[in-house]
């Protein structure tokens, strides 16, 4: 039997943060994707602060850990509604076709 | 016990805003009513932090997590005032594209609420919670034309980016939290031991969030994208408040918990500034739309901002803070010349559409003269000055590469802002642009133009103001 120490921890929040990031920038089809790799990384972040948190035996680790889950479903609900105005004009949410802006 | 006095701009600020938003609710249309009381709203609450807190030497509220100060109350006034004045200028614009709405100047009062929090925030979470306060609102401010494809490109572009930086910048508070175990930027300096490589880690995540949110080289793509497709009045938002509060945040955090490590980030943010001097040198060069060009030059003067507070001394802090006074104040005046081309309700954002403005429009084209020549730094205007603070303060600390690549990049910087100014007086004209603009339209114009023109008579002004700012 492995013990499972803050090490483990760190290195699954540091994986699924990975996941996160790559998943925003390899992701040519949908933008929800993109939405659930915000969502991703901010769980790796708060998986980090909780297992430090214990470690460190102090609390303000979980009440951040809170914070962020709050603003996490905020910013979450301002994405979809943009996505849906978005939607609304274009008629696609296909990254690869979101290139009215450039130059 | 906490001397709520010194948070009563705060707590005042986000009352109005409830209040305004039910105001809105229940009362029909109410957008004209709410506009006025929220321009109200600003100026008390900029009058509130005037007299409760300027002066106060540096004091630590609830548990330490909001510092009141001579950098914080000095940047919530400009920010305050900065606010006011965008929100006063837009309001034709946006009666014009139809778009004046009730909620729009509620955005505004609740990032410029963010902001105030971002700049007294002296622990990870507080700065947290300000600046996705102000970044929430900003997202639905840049898809607020909301039926134009553009604007709501724009929008998306900038929630995505945005919220990846939120990401970044949150990995980097954990790591920081858990090899120092507290978020509170006092302890953190006190708890800090240089050869944690994971704190180095987390300073660079952190670092990266904030550029940005400022939109420094290599973190710049949103910016152009997003400046373009906003509305005009937004855009105007977008570049000249947010970047005052994210450029305290730089100065408090830097060089409140980490100023020990600051062999670390110094190259960073030298770096940063150098990419950004030249780039916005550089891209601004082919571009055709104004707004476009507004955002890349904007990326260029972020980068003498941070040369400033790159140099780690207390004048280059004081001159990064003038600076950023300066380049609101061009901007404001910029941005009034932009509102005021209009034929028939239409407005018009492409450089051609400048082409022979000087017959025209004599008095228009003279202040856009006097704001580009400012803007490219030609003395005496203000522009000159700010610049020649940072670099003063730059070569004091024998930074001379910086120096010498802010000089280049200024130099590079001078050819579009010229070109503009060829195209204005000697190309062929066009029709007639409207001439009925608001009152406020063109008092904020003069007001810019005659502060840049007159500002080398009285220099010590501000700096007075600004030499009181002390962090180190």
């Amino acid at each position: 039997m492995i013990e499972i120490g803050l090490g483990h921890y760190l290195t699954l929040g540091a994986v699924i943060f990975t996941i996160g990031i790559v998943g925003i920038f390899l992701n040519r089809k949908n933008i929800i994707v993109i939405l659930m790799s915000i969502e991703l990384i901010l769980l790796a972040v708060n998986i980090n602060l909780v297992s430090f948190s214990i470690y460190l035996n102090d609390l303000s680790g979980q009440v951040f850990t809170l914070f962020i889950l709050t603003v996490a479903a905020a910013e979450a609900a301002i994405g979809l509604a943009i996505i849906v105005v978005y939607y609304r004009n274009a008629g696609t949410i296909r990254v690869e076709e979101i290139d009215n802006l450039k130059g | 016990m906490t001397n709520l006095a010194l948070v009563f701009p705060e707590i005042f600020l986000s009352l109005s805003i409830m209040f305004l938003l039910i105001l809105g609710v229940f009362k029909k249309n109410s957008s004209k009513l709410i506009q006025n009381i929220s321009l109200i709203i600003l100026l008390v609450t900029s009058v509130i932090t005037l007299n409760e807190t300027l002066g106060i030497k540096e004091t630590l509220l609830f548990n330490s997590s909001v510092v009141i100060d001579y950098l914080s109350s000095f940047m919530k006034i400009v920010t305050l005032l900065a606010a006011f004045l965008v929100l006063v200028i837009s309001s034709n614009y946006l009666k014009n594209l139809k778009i004046f709405k009730i909620e729009y100047p509620i955005l505004i009062l609740s990032s410029v609420l963010g902001m105030m929090i971002m700049i007294s925030s002296n622990d990870l979470i507080v700065f947290y919670m300000g600046l996705e306060l102000q970044s929430l609102a900003l997202y639905v401010l840049a898809t607020f034309n909301r039926d134009q494809l553009k604007s709501s490109e724009a929008g998306l572009k900038y929630f995505v980016l945005s919220a990846l930086s939120s990401g970044l910048l949150l990995y980097g508070c954990s790591l920081i939290y858990g090899f120092t175990g507290s978020t509170n930027f006092n302890i953190i300096a006190n708890q800090l031991n240089s050869n944690e490589y994971a704190i180095t880690f987390g300073i660079v995540f952190i670092l990266v969030g904030l550029a940005f949110k400022i939109s420094a080289v290599p973190f710049h793509m949103w910016a152009p994208d997003v400046y373009e497709g906003s509305p005009t009045s937004v855009t105007l938002f977008f570049t000249m408040v947010p970047k005052i509060a994210a450029l305290t945040v730089f100065i408090r955090f830097l060089y409140v918990p980490f100023l020990n490590l600051i062999d670390q980030w110094q190259m960073i943010l030298i770096f940063l500034s150098i990419a950004s001097m030249l780039f916005g040198a550089i891209a601004a060069i082919g571009q055709t739309n104004l707004k476009r060009l507004i955002a890349y030059s904007s990326i260029g003067h972020v980068g003498y901002t941070l040369a400033g507070v790159a140099t780690g001394s207390n004048d280059g802090i004081q001159s990064s803070v003038i600076y950023i006074t300066i380049y609101i104040l061009m901007n404001l005046g910029l941005f009034s010349c932009l509102l005021m081309m209009k034929r028939n309700n239409k407005y018009f954002e492409d450089i051609e559409d400048l082409s022979g403005l000087s017959k025209n429009h004599p008095l228009m084209s003279l202040s856009l003269l006097v704001i580009l020549f400012s803007l490219a730094g030609i003395p005496p205007l203000a522009g000159f000055f700010a610049k020649f603070y940072i670099f003063k303060s730059v070569l004091e600390q024998s930074m001379y590469f910086l120096a010498i690549v802010g000089l280049l990049s200024t130099v590079v910087a001078a050819f579009y802002y010229l070109r503009i100014i060829k195209i204005m007086y000697f190309d062929k004209e066009k029709e007639k642009y409207d001439t009925d603009h608001s009152l406020w339209l063109k008092f904020s114009l003069m007001f810019s133009t005659l502060l840049i023109l007159i500002y080398f008579i009285f220099p010590s002004q501000l700096i007075e103001v600004v030499s009181r700012i002390n962090i180190i």
